[in-house]
Formats: structure tokens, C-alpha cells, sequence
């Protein structure tokens, strides 16, 4: 394979021009990406606050009270309106005039001292984060004022006398990396990794394909110019736009969102560029595919997808079905995403992802031996 | 044997479209000398594009060989596009580069020297007329301009052959004009090898020699002059007031071997033209057709190509197979 500097330089200074005239890509190029970024980074946000609550309290004790307040305090609901049977409070939920009802049964409060207090929550499985997060911080805030109140009775008791000492399980969890379960902390890293990948993927299969369409590929096929450095001429300019903005996307992640950057920053770089000639590898395959800019994106677009769906990115892997698992493994944003939340939030290094890091190794020889084979020099 | 500076024996290139093979190139040779300004004629479909793509070795082959400036197109593709400069038949040079950065852009994938830049570049660009439109966007010339930057772009490396596939395809007849002097300028003072597709008839006519192919087949290979002296026979022109009738006449006529139209002239072969020029008239008078001056023409290109292809399709349709080839064949060289 030969390389000549002078035909690189020539065919990169063509490259780089035509890149700079064309405002509207340079425009489309870093505004969506940071439109993405902004985009999913505010939206992904998956814990629901404040969530529209009916309560229903046959009780009406204080006991029944404080419990409908504890809940309020979590930040996690807000009474809306109070009924007065399951009924209505169904018939609300119906209306989608709140998300969450609370029924209390009679004497709520002589069951707490008993330790065998029950109540219905009812909740909109319509709307799954509205489950979640309403059925985790009812739990929560149950478990915690069932201590409180424990406390209050051993307090009031005397001691060991009370015949109610023994507690109900409790599990005492800590969360590591993220106590405060932000979200952003969770989605930005992965965020910066699906950016990079559909820029790199698409705008890749693009540039190799638009010589074809545009019918300039004829006139440079008649000159000297070999494979590779037809190839490189191409990605090296979109490899230092796409450098740019994941450098970007990572400045704003830290400074901007405040996620808190734990890892070390010249591991991460090495290991994003390689993630990088992955995805630029990818497109490449694709190039040699499509005959127009449309079926490039088009099939680019597939990836963009599996990025979404089937990485990790937003659902988690482990819950998927086998063939979704796969399908995903094929984006190469699978692994990247694993060594980008483990590099960002846990701090680790290449000890820890190296695993990751030879897979993405062998991707991209894998794509460039593909693509080497199939990136033809003639019209045929 | 002397060195041709393109070489094609027995060439053949299949195609493969929806599953169905199709035959662009069916066992065509030809050979250009140095020097030469070679024309390669045809109907659309005829295989010329396809022809110079494999010659180029754009295309792969199915069969056959060819070679130019005795690399083979296959083996050696990067060595013959060192040594040509070629236009493809659509404008296909960067619309978004400007005249100049063309230039430049070309120079550079053909390893010209920063100083032969220097002198060949604003050389070029005064040749071709475009010195004052350096600094304008390609896709912004004017259709003529256009071929004329590929032209210029295509010689920057100074090479030995140019293979110009239908440059002047929809360029205005004063463009062509100016085009093909340029052409003859570079033949004259660098000795350059032109090969050439073109389907203008008066084109033809300017090359040293012509090569018609139909159908993927050479037909006819040899000077313009002597293609026209194959055609048998005399040609008659008239213009004449009643067109299908006088059409039918002359079609039925004794001594008449092929009618061709001509916008609203009929030109009509005759094997002997002293004696069937009367033979018209008297024909024509008794039909109450009238006709403005009736004169015998010499036979030009136009009118070879059209006889040669007719009486070619005529033989093909008959045995299917080609029966002028043996007829008129025979290279003159």
C-alpha cells in the first residue's frame, strides 16, 4: 500500500476546503450535536418529582397524617385532592387527574402501634417513570416512617418492655458513584459516546459516498491516487471535527451539567479515539454499500438506533432478550459506554476496561480489513 | 512493429443488471498510434463510454486485453493514470472548488512539482480562457468553461495521452469550436494522443482516424477519408415539396440503394448518378412532385454513419450475425 504525502496533501487541502465552504454542514454538524446533547441530557431524566397525588384517609388520625406528610416531604408527591373512597380515587386516576392515589384504611393508627399497618397506593402504569419512582419512594418513605414510629413506641414503651420491639426487616443500601441518584451523572458519559459514534458513523459513510453521487469519484479514480489515501484523506478532516465536539461534549458534561469527572482524562482521550477509528470503520463498511448519500444515512441511521435501544444507553442490557443483546453488540458504542460511565464516574482505570478496550481494538481491525477488501477503486 | 500508444485486442465486458448479463463490449480491438487523434464513433448504447473506462481501468474487463503506453489497464491501472489525463463524459471535477484550486487540486494528485505549478497552472488557464474566472466556484462555469477547466486540469501533468470521453456534449457550436482548436493546438505543438467519443458527425471528421462500433463491435476502423469511400454508390440531394411520396418513389427506384432523410431533404444513393439523375427527375415531374435544385453531394460522414449502421442492423437482424465486418474490413495500416 503506497502513500504519497503530496497526493494526502492534495486530496486532504480538497477535502478541508469543501468542509469549510459549506456552511450549512458546519452548521448542522456542531448544532445538532449540542442540540443531542442538551436535548437528551434534560430529557433522560427519568426520576419523576412531585407527582399529582390522591389521597384517600379513612383513618383520620394523626398518625394517617404525618404518613400523608412524610410523604410530601419526600418531594416525591403532592396531594392534589383528597376523596373519599378507592373508587373515586380510581376514577381519578381514569382522568389522569393524578398519577398516584393513597388509600389509608380505618384505625391507621392503632395498626402502626401494632406493627402490622397496611395501605394502597395506587399508581398509573401508563406511565412507567411515574411507577418507578412512585413506587420506589413510596417504599422508602413507608420503611423510614415505620422506623420513626418504631422509635417513638421503644421511647414511649420504656425500653425493652414493649411487646412490639421487634422491627420489620430493614435493608440499609448505600449508593455508590452517584449517592444522589442524578441522572445526568448516569446519561451524560453515555450521551458524549452516542454522539460521537453517530457523527462518526454517518458523516464517515457520507463523505466516502458523496464523490460517487456527486460523480467526482470518476475523475479522481483517473489519476494517481491509491486506496488509502483517498480513504484517510477523507477521515482525518471529519476525525479532528469529530475530536472537537467530543471534546466539547465533555467540557460542558463537566462544567455545564456538573457531572463530576473521577477518571483520568488522558486514558479516556486514547480510549475515545480508539472508539473513534471504530466508528469511522463502520461507516466506512457502510460506504462501500450504498450508492447515495440517502442510503448512507439511511443505513447510518440503523446504528443510530441500536445506539439508543439496544447499548445500555437509556435500558439497561441485562433485562434483554438474547437477540436484541447481539444486535446491540454490533454498534460499537456497547463498549464504549461501558469504559466511558466506568472512566467518568468510577474513576477506574485501563485495568478495569481493558476487556472493552481490546474488543474495540479487534472492531476496528475487523472493519478495516472489511472495508479494505470491498472499497473498490474502479466504478464497478 | 511500432508501439501503440493504446492497444485493445478482443476486448469484451460483460455487465450484470437485474441478474441478466448483458454485453457492452463484444470482441473489439483497436489500435492507436502515437500521435493520433483517434475518434471512437457510435450510436448511444454502443459501448464507447464503457469502452474507455476499461481502457482506463476504471472498469474491470471480462475479457480480452488492452493497454495503454503498453501498461495493462488491469495490472498496471496506477501507472497508466500517471501518463494520461482524461474527461469523463459528465462534468464530475469538484463543483465547490474554484477554478484555480481545480488546478491546483489536480497538480497535486499528479505529483507536479511546486514549480512546474508555477509555470503550467497560469499556462493552462490562459490556454483555456479562463485566467480571469480563477477565482470562480466550478460548478458555476458555463457548460463550455466546464470542459474547458477539465481540459486544462487533465493536462497538468503533461501528459502523453488525453481520453476525452463526448467533451463536447452539450456545449454551444461556438464552444466546440473553440474546444476542438485547442485540441488541434496541443496535437500540433506536443505531439499529444488524442482518443476521443464523440457522437458529433463533424467531429469525427476532424480526427486522423475513426473507429465505428455498434452494438459493442467494430464496424468500421480507418481514416474519415476512407470510411466515406466505402459507402457505395453516389449521393443525390433534393429538397422535395411532397415528402412521403417522393420517399416511396425513391425507395422503389432502379439503381437506387439507400434513401436517407435529412430534415426536409431526402439524400437518395444511387449506384450510378449520370444515369439515375434523370431518372429521378422525369420520376418526380410525373408525380406533379416538384423539387428545388436536385445535385449530386459528397458523401460525408453523417451519411457513411447512418448507411454503415443501417446496413449493419439490416445483416444482424437477418443471421444475427455481422456481415459488413468482412466486407469492408481489412486496417489499412
Amino acid at each position: 500500500m503506497q502513500l504519497n504525502l503530496q497526493r494526502l496533501a492534495a486530496l486532504m487541502q480538497k477535502e478541508t476546503i469543501q468542509i469549510l465552504r459549506d456552511r450549512r454542514f458546519i452548521f448542522l454538524f456542531l448544532g445538532l450535536t449540542f442540540v443531542q446533547l442538551f436535548v437528551y441530557s434534560y430529557s433522560a431524566s427519568r426520576t419523576v418529582y412531585h407527582m399529582p397525588l390522591a389521597v384517600v384517609d379513612q383513618s383520620r388520625d394523626p398518625t394517617s397524617a404525618a404518613f400523608v406528610r412524610a410523604l410530601v416531604n419526600s418531594q416525591y408527591f403532592n396531594v392534589k385532592v383528597y376523596l373519599s373512597d378507592e373508587s373515586q380515587a380510581k376514577d381519578a386516576i381514569d382522568k389522569s387527574e393524578v398519577k398516584a392515589a393513597l388509600v389509608i384504611p380505618p384505625d391507621f393508627a392503632a395498626s402502626v402501634d401494632q406493627g402490622s399497618a397496611n395501605f394502597l397506593m395506587l399508581l398509573d402504569g401508563s406511565d412507567q417513570f411515574a411507577v418507578q419512582s412512585g413506587y420506589s419512594a413510596v417504599g422508602l418513605v413507608a420503611q423510614d416512617f415505620g422506623l420513626q414510629m418504631s422509635d417513638q413506641n421503644l421511647a414511649l414503651g420504656g425500653g425493652m418492655s414493649s411487646t412490639n420491639s421487634s422491627l420489620p426487616i430493614t435493608t440499609s443500601s448505600q449508593i455508590l458513584y452517584n449517592p444522589d441518584m442524578n441522572d445526568k451523572w448516569f446519561v451524560i458519559p453515555g450521551i458524549i459516546g452516542m454522539i460521537l459514534q453517530t457523527l462518526a458513523v454517518e458523516q464517515a459513510a457520507i463523505f466516502l459516498v458523496r464523490d460517487r453521487e456527486w460523480g467526482t469519484m470518476e475523475q479522481i479514480l483517473a489519476t494517481p491516487v491509491r486506496q488509502l489515501e483517498l480513504i484517510l484523506s477523507k477521515l482525518i478532516p471529519l476525525s479532528v471535527l469529530c475530536l472537537l465536539t467530543f471534546g466539547t461534549s465533555v467540557a460542558l458534561g463537566i462544567f455545564w451539567f456538573g457531572v463530576p469527572f473521577h477518571g483520568n482524562l488522558f486514558l479516556y482521550f486514547w480510549l475515545a479515539l480508539l472508539f473513534l477509528a471504530s466508528c469511522l470503520g463502520l461507516g466506512l463498511v457502510i460506504s462501500t454499500r450504498a450508492t447515495t448519500q440517502f442510503e448512507a444515512e439511511a443505513s447510518a441511521m440503523i446504528f443510530m438506533l441500536f445506539g439508543l435501544l439496544l447499548t445500555g444507553l437509556f435500558y439497561p442490557r441485562t433485562g434483554m432478550p438474547l437477540l436484541p443483546q447481539l444486535i446491540g453488540d454490533i454498534a460499537p458504542l456497547t463498549y464504549f459506554l461501558r469504559i466511558s460511565r466506568d472512566i467518568y464516574m468510577k474513576g477506574v482505570g485501563l485495568d478495569f476496561v481493558w476487556g472493552d478496550a481490546v474488543i474495540l481494538a479487534l472492531y476496528t481491525l475487523i472493519v478495516i480489513f472489511i472495508s479494505s477488501k470491498r472499497f473498490k477503486m474502479r466504478l464497478d | 512493429m511500432k508501439q501503440f500508444a493504446i492497444s485493445v485486442t478482443n476486448l469484451v465486458k460483460e455487465f450484470k443488471v437485474n441478474k441478466t448479463l448483458t454485453t457492452a463490449v463484444n470482441g473489439l480491438s483497436l489500435q492507436v498510434a502515437r500521435g493520433d487523434t483517434y475518434g471512437l464513433i457510435g450510436p448511444d448504447g454502443a459501448g464507447k463510454t464503457t469502452t474507455m473506462r476499461v481502457i482506463l481501468g476504471l472498469l474491470s474487463r471480462t475479457s480480452g486485453e488492452s493497454s495503454v503506453l503498453g501498461f495493462d489497464s488491469m495490472n498496471d491501472m496506477y501507472q497508466i493514470r500517471e501518463h494520461i489525463g482524461y474527461i469523463a463524459q459528465q462534468f464530475s471535477l469538484p463543483p465547490n472548488l474554484t477554478v484555480i484550486e481545480n488546478m491546483l487540486f489536480f497538480a497535486g494528485v499528479h505529483s507536479v512539482s511546486a514549480e512546474d505549478q508555477k509555470k503550467r497552472i497560469p499556462e493552462l488557464l490562459s490556454f483555456a480562457g479562463l485566467t480571469e474566472f480563477s477565482s470562480r466556484l466550478a460548478g458555476k462555469l458555463s457548460g463550455g468553461m466546464k470542459k474547458k477547466l477539465a481540459l486544462a486540469c487533465s493536462l497538468v501533468h503533461e501528459p502523453q495521452v488525453v481520453m476525452l470521453d463526448e467533451p463536447t456534449l452539450g456545449v454551444d457550436p461556438v464552444s466546440r469550436r473553440e474546444f476542438w482548436n485547442l485540441l488541434g493546438n496541443l496535437r500540433a505543438e506536443k505531439g499529444l494522443t488524442i482518443f476521443i467519443c464523440t457522437p458529433y458527425m463533424d467531429e469525427a471528421e476532424r480526427c486522423t482516424h475513426v473507429g465505428l462500433i455498434y452494438q459493442g463491435r467494430m464496424i468500421v476502423d480507418d481514416s474519415p477519408a476512407q470510411i466515406k469511400a466505402i459507402i457505395p454508390g453516389h449521393l443525390l440531394e433534393f429538397t422535395p415539396s411532397d415528402f412521403a411520396p417522393a420517399l416511396k418513389l425513391c425507395a422503389g427506384m432502379e439503381g437506387v440503394l439507400e434513401v436517407q432523410t435529412y430534415g426536409e431533404r431526402l439524400h437518395v444513393f444511387v449506384d450510378d448518378a449520370a444515369r439515375s439523375k434523370p431518372q429521378l427527375e422525369a420520376a418526380l415531374t410525373a408525380q406533379r412532385i416538384t423539387y428545388g435544385d436536385l445535385r449530386e453531394i459528397e458523401v460525408r460522414m453523417e451519411e457513411a454513419f447512418i448507411s454503415l449502421i443501417r446496413r449493419q442492423k439490416e445483416s444482424t437482424e437477418q443471421n444475427g450475425l455481422p456481415a459488413l465486418k468482412s466486407e469492408v474490413s481489412g486496417d489499412s495500416r
